[in-house]
C-alpha cells in the first residue's frame, strides 16, 4: 500500500489511546506489525510538567497525527497545521465531527477542510460517512487516501453497510481505502478486507481487549486472511447446495 | 499585561517574547506547536515574536488517542 510515496509492508494503522499502561500499548503495537500509528494533539497542560507521549512509541512507527475532537473545519484546520509544525509531516487523519452521541462525522465541514488542507501541501486522510459521492469529492479535493467508518467510533459493531463498502471498491478502483472506526473483532477486520479495503484503522478493539497483544496479532492475521481471499476472489453465493463430489458412481 | 494561554489568563510583565514564555512555563521545547491569535508561529520566529496585551496563545503536544 503507497501512501505519499511511502510503502506500507501492512495493511493494520493503529490508534494510541485507551491502553492501560504504556507498556501495554507497546507491545500491542509490536505484535499488530503496523508500521503506522494516530495520535491526537490537545492543549499542554501548563500546570504540571508534562513528558512527551511520542517517546513512548516506536521510533520507527509512521506518526499520522489526528484532529479528534474537532467539531468544525476551522479548528480541524488549525489542528493539522499545528500538527505539521510540531511534527514535521504532511500526513494527517482528517475527523470533523458533527454529533457527541453518534461521533459520526460532517461530511460537509470535512469536505471544506481537506479542500484548504490539500491546497496548503497536506496529504489529508479524511474520516467519513460510507457514502460513495462524499467519497468522489474528497478525492476530486486531492485526499490522498479515503476513510470511511465501518461503524461508529468505539462501537465495535463490525461492518454495519458491507454494501456501500463493495460499492466504493467498485467504483473506485483506483481509491486507497482505509476503513476507519467501528471494528470490534478479528473477523470484523477480516471481513472490511474481503470486501475490497486497502487497509483498517483501529484503536478500540485492540486497546479495549482483555489482553491487547493478543488481539493486535489476531488483527495482523485477520487481515492478511482478509486481503487474500479479497484477491483470491470468492465463490459466489447460492442459495441452495452445490454438490462437492460426482453425483454418478454411488454404489448401489 | 494579560495573555491567555491555552484559554487561561496569565498576568506577564513585559515585555517578553513567546520563546521566553515557554521557557517560564517550563514546557518541553520539542514537538510542541504554537498558535499565536489562531495562527501557527514557526518554532524559529519563537524568539522574535513579542507578545501584546491580550494575545491568545495556543501551546499543543500529542496524546494517545485514535478517534474523538
Amino acid at each position: 500500500m503507497i501512501i505519499a510515496n511511502r510503502e506500507f509492508t501492512s495493511r493494520l494503522i493503529i490508534g494510541t489511546g485507551k491502553y492501560r499502561s504504556y507498556d501495554e500499548m507497546r507491545s500491542a503495537h509490536a505484535a499488530s506489525g503496523a508500521e503506522m500509528v494516530t495520535v491526537a494533539v490537545r492543549r499542554v497542560p501548563l500546570d504540571r510538567s508534562s513528558e512527551s507521549f511520542l517517546d513512548h512509541l516506536d521510533p520507527s512507527l509512521q506518526i499520522l497525527p489526528n484532529t479528534a475532537g474537532c467539531y468544525s473545519a476551522e479548528d480541524a484546520i488549525r489542528t493539522a497545521r499545528l500538527a505539521r509544525e510540531a511534527l514535521q509531516t504532511d500526513l494527517v487523519k482528517l475527523e470533523v465531527i458533527g454529533d457527541q452521541t453518534t461521533l459520526f462525522p460532517d461530511n460537509e465541514q470535512t469536505l471544506e477542510a481537506a479542500r484548504v488542507l490539500v491546497k496548503e501541501g497536506f496529504v489529508v486522510l479524511p474520516y467519513f460517512n460510507d457514502d460513495l459521492i462524499m467519497a468522489k469529492k474528497l478525492l476530486d479535493a486531492g485526499c490522498a487516501a479515503i476513510m470511511p467508518l465501518a461503524a461508529p467510533i468505539g462501537s465495535g459493531l463490525g461492518v454495519q453497510n458491507p454494501a456501500n463498502l463493495r460499492i466504493m471498491r467498485e467504483q473506485l478502483p483506483d481509491a486507497t481505502i482505509i476503513v476507519d472506526a467501528g471494528v470490534g473483532t478479528a473477523s470484523d477486520a477480516a471481513v472490511a478486507m474481503e470486501l475490497g479495503a486497502d487497509a483498517v484503522l483501529m484503536n478500540t478493539a485492540i486497546a479495549e481487549a482483555q489482553d491487547p497483544a493478543k488481539m493486535a496479532t489476531a488483527m495482523k492475521l485477520a487481515i492478511q486472511a482478509g486481503r487474500l481471499a479479497y484477491l483470491a476472489g470468492r465463490m459466489p453465493k447460492r442459495l441452495y447446495a452445490s454438490a462437492s463430489s460426482p453425483l454418478t458412481g454411488v454404489i448401489k | 499585561m494579560q495573555v491567555y494561554v491555552n484559554g487561561e489568563s496569565r498576568e506577564l510583565s513585559g515585555p517578553i517574547s513567546l520563546a521566553e514564555l515557554i521557557t517560564q512555563l517550563d514546557l518541553p521545547a520539542a514537538r510542541i506547536a504554537v498558535e499565536l491569535n489562531r495562527t501557527v508561529v514557526r518554532r524559529g520566529d519563537w524568539s522574535k515574536t513579542m507578545l501584546q496585551d491580550d494575545d491568545r496563545i495556543e501551546i499543543v503536544h500529542f496524546v494517545g488517542g485514535g478517534s474523538v
